[in-house]
């Protein structure tokens, strides 16, 4: 026995697993009768298919032969994904002009062609400065411009 | 027909107001900025340009994602034909032949048919939108829930099974939107659901928050990952408009597609999509001389994106009408409706008369502004289309985080889209297509309810659902589009018809 197909394997694991979560959170609510649904009904009917797809998925991997994952773009998807979070976390503390600022830079570092160069830095002040101007002072979005850190 | 003149006079008095023109000019110039840039496809366009619609009326904040939607997909051709970039599905036909023509130095004679082409078919498709959605919206008012239940597993169906890709995932993925769908507090026993304790998810999580995660963010890792170095080959575009010659060329086909898109549009899934191949192929067939599609027949461009426009208005039928989302960018526009709380469904005609025909109206003045816009800025676009991907994407992750912050002013908000993100890459990853996630998460909350009041009606017995006739009809055709794609002959065709798309 060894996996044939490791997208549907892959797959139908993530299935499994979130069907387990919600079946299992879901049991907490009151399924109630087919006549009166309960909160916990519609949901836990969901996860069972769910889960019935994950099963049949895992098992499709054992018989059918699929295409290989392609390697996950690591550096990419940490520095991309990362710099969005880096951006939750500095908004409140330091503020909008350092939370855009990280988020550029971090994120931009996910490309192969970034370079810093004039055009970067200057795209970077435009950037940042358009957004200060447009959706803070502009559409009055309650950014701080400066954080907690920063005495804003 | 008086009543249509007199609704479509309500029409023009709410679309040609200064303000509501104004919105649609901006949303058609903005849709289509965005949309030129490469990597950059109208969903998450669409995603990125909402929350600035949110301080608007309903009316003028519909009209305005509207014209982001036609400008989105007219950008997204302008991209295909340039640069062969296709940045949705629905275009890659169009850059088949588009981009021949473009190499072949009539770039400017390609975007012109596109624009042309698009603006008759979604002239024709405004006029049906106007004629069908009244009578379906009539006999959508007799349906019950168990009717309702049943027409939305059988849009959810037909969608997954007119998309790309394998059935097993899209019917899994459906559910995980299903699911997703459901977190938040309950509107029947106010229990909170699955919110694991959080107080922002009482209210559900935001779609938006999914769909830049999903289609914004992993997209973003996506394309980074197959970094090329694009040659922006088309420095000058010249010679615009069509010859006599080229008219005779272009009307047979822009007729056909646009009576073909029209006609699927209509269907749930990716109607837009298949009306572009399947009006590509037709004019293939007909044309006396085959073979020179794909080497820069102007029939392979008009036809496609004609079709690909008429379906793109088209699909607009039963989401004003029965709430129910034809597409990804459908369910966008549900969702903005409900943040501006109204709930799309027959009762809209009626109770919302002067948005409904507003609307209406609007997508033909979008058309006509797509057309004088875009001939005259195609200078614009050629240029935005060159910028190169390492200075555009930051620029989008911008967008995103502040979009999403700005919906309900939390960082919590921030951070579940880098989740969602992660999540879109591995499904993409997996192979699974995220897209079906989307109108699963719409339809969650409705086919819940609809489930619920049908049973309490037939008092707990399942088999309402195949016991009302027209109930039962709906699902015996879902159940006939599933085993269609299940019979070897059909999945065959199936998979040749998308093998193209890649």
């Amino acid at each position: 026995m060894h996996i044939r197909g490791p997208r549907d394997f892959w797959a139908g694991a993530i299935y499994l697993a979130l069907a387990i979560v919600v079946i299992w959170i879901g049991r907490n609510y009151q399924q109630g009768t087919s006549a009166r649904m309960g909160p916990g009904y519609f949901p836990t009917a969901l996860g069972a298919i769910l889960a019935i797809f994950g099963v049949v998925s895992i098992v499709r991997s054992f018989i059918r032969a699929g295409e290989a994952i392609s390697p996950f773009a690591w550096r990419p998807l940490a520095l991309v994904l990362g710099s969005v979070v880096l951006f939750g976390l500095l908004l409140p503390t330091a503020g909008v002009i350092v939370a855009l600022t990280c988020l550029i830079i971090v994120g931009a570092l996910a490309s192969r062609h970034t370079r810093l160069d004039v055009t970067s830095i200057a795209a970077l002040i435009g950037i940042v400065a358009f957004c200060v101007i447009v959706f803070v002072k502009g559409l009055g979005v309650p950014m701080p411009l400066l954080g907690s850190w920063l005495g804003g | 027909m008086m009543d249509m003149l007199a609704n479509l006079a309500l029409g023009f008095q709410t679309a040609m107001s200064l303000s509501n023109l104004l919105y649609c000019l901006i949303g058609v110039f903005l849709g289509t900025a965005v949309g030129v840039l490469p990597g950059i496809g109208p969903i998450a366009t669409i995603a990125m340009l909402l929350p600035i619609t949110f301080g608007l009326p309903p009316v003028s904040a519909l009209i305005m994602l509207s014209g982001i939607y036609y400008g989105a997909q007219y950008g997204g051709s302008t991209t295909a034909i340039l640069i062969n970039l296709p940045g949705e599905s629905a275009s890659v036909v169009t850059a088949l032949d588009g981009y021949r023509m473009a190499r072949q130095g009539k770039a400017g004679l390609a975007l012109a048919t596109a624009a042309i082409g698009s603006f008759i078919a979604g002239s024709v498709a405004t006029v049906l939108v106007a004629l069908f959605a009244p009578p379906l919206a009539e006999l959508a008012l007799h349906f019950g829930p168990a009717e309702y239940f049943s027409l939305m597993v059988l849009g959810l169906v037909a969608s997954i099974v007119l998309a790309s890709g394998s059935l097993l995932h899209a019917l899994a993925v459906v559910v995980v939107g299903l699911v997703l769908g459901l977190v938040g507090t309950d509107v029947n026993s106010g229990v909170s659901r699955y919110s694991l304790g959080y107080p922002q998810l009482a209210d559900g999580i935001g779609f938006v928050v999914i769909a830049m995660g999903m289609f914004g963010l992993a997209e973003i890792v996506s394309n980074l990952e197959n970094e090329a170095t694009r040659s922006a080959a088309i420095k000058h575009v010249t010679g615009l408009l069509p010859s006599r010659e080229d008219w005779r060329k272009i009307l047979g086909p822009i007729g056909r597609g646009t009576v073909l898109g029209s006609a699927l549009g209509i269907l749930p899934g990716g109607g837009a999509i298949l009306a572009s191949f399947a009006s590509y192929s037709l004019e293939k067939k007909l044309s006396k001389t085959p073979e020179q599609f794909g080497q820069g027949a102007i029939e392979g461009v008009a036809g496609p994106e004609s079709a690909n426009n008429a379906g793109a208005q088209t699909s607009f039928i039963p989401m004003l009408t029965l709430g129910i989302p034809a597409n990804p960018v459908m369910a966008l526009m549900i969702g903005a409706l409900m943040i501006q709380g109204i709930q799309p469904g027959p009762t809209i005609i009626t109770e919302q008369a002067t948005l409904f025909w507003g609307v209406v109206v609007s997508m033909w003045i979008g058309n006509v502004f797509l057309l004088i816009l875009n001939l005259p800025l195609i200078g614009l676009w050629v240029r935005m289309v060159s910028v190169p991907y390492h200075y555009l994407y930051p620029a989008i992750m911008v967008f995103c985080a502040i979009g999403v912050f700005s919906i309900s002013n939390t960082t919590f908000d921030v951070h579940l889209m880098a989740l969602f993100g992660l999540l879109g890459y591995v499904f993409m990853k997996l192979g699974c297509e995220p897209t079906p996630l989307l109108l699963g998460f719409i339809l969650g909350p409705p086919m819940e309810e609809y489930l619920r009041r049908a049973l309490v009606l037939s008092e707990g017995r399942a088999d309402v659902l195949v016991r009302e006739p027209l109930s039962a009809i709906l699902l015996a055709i879902a159940a006939l589009l599933l085993a269609s794609v299940l019979l070897p002959a059909i999945r065959k065709k199936r998979e040749e018809t998308f093998v193209s798309e890649g």
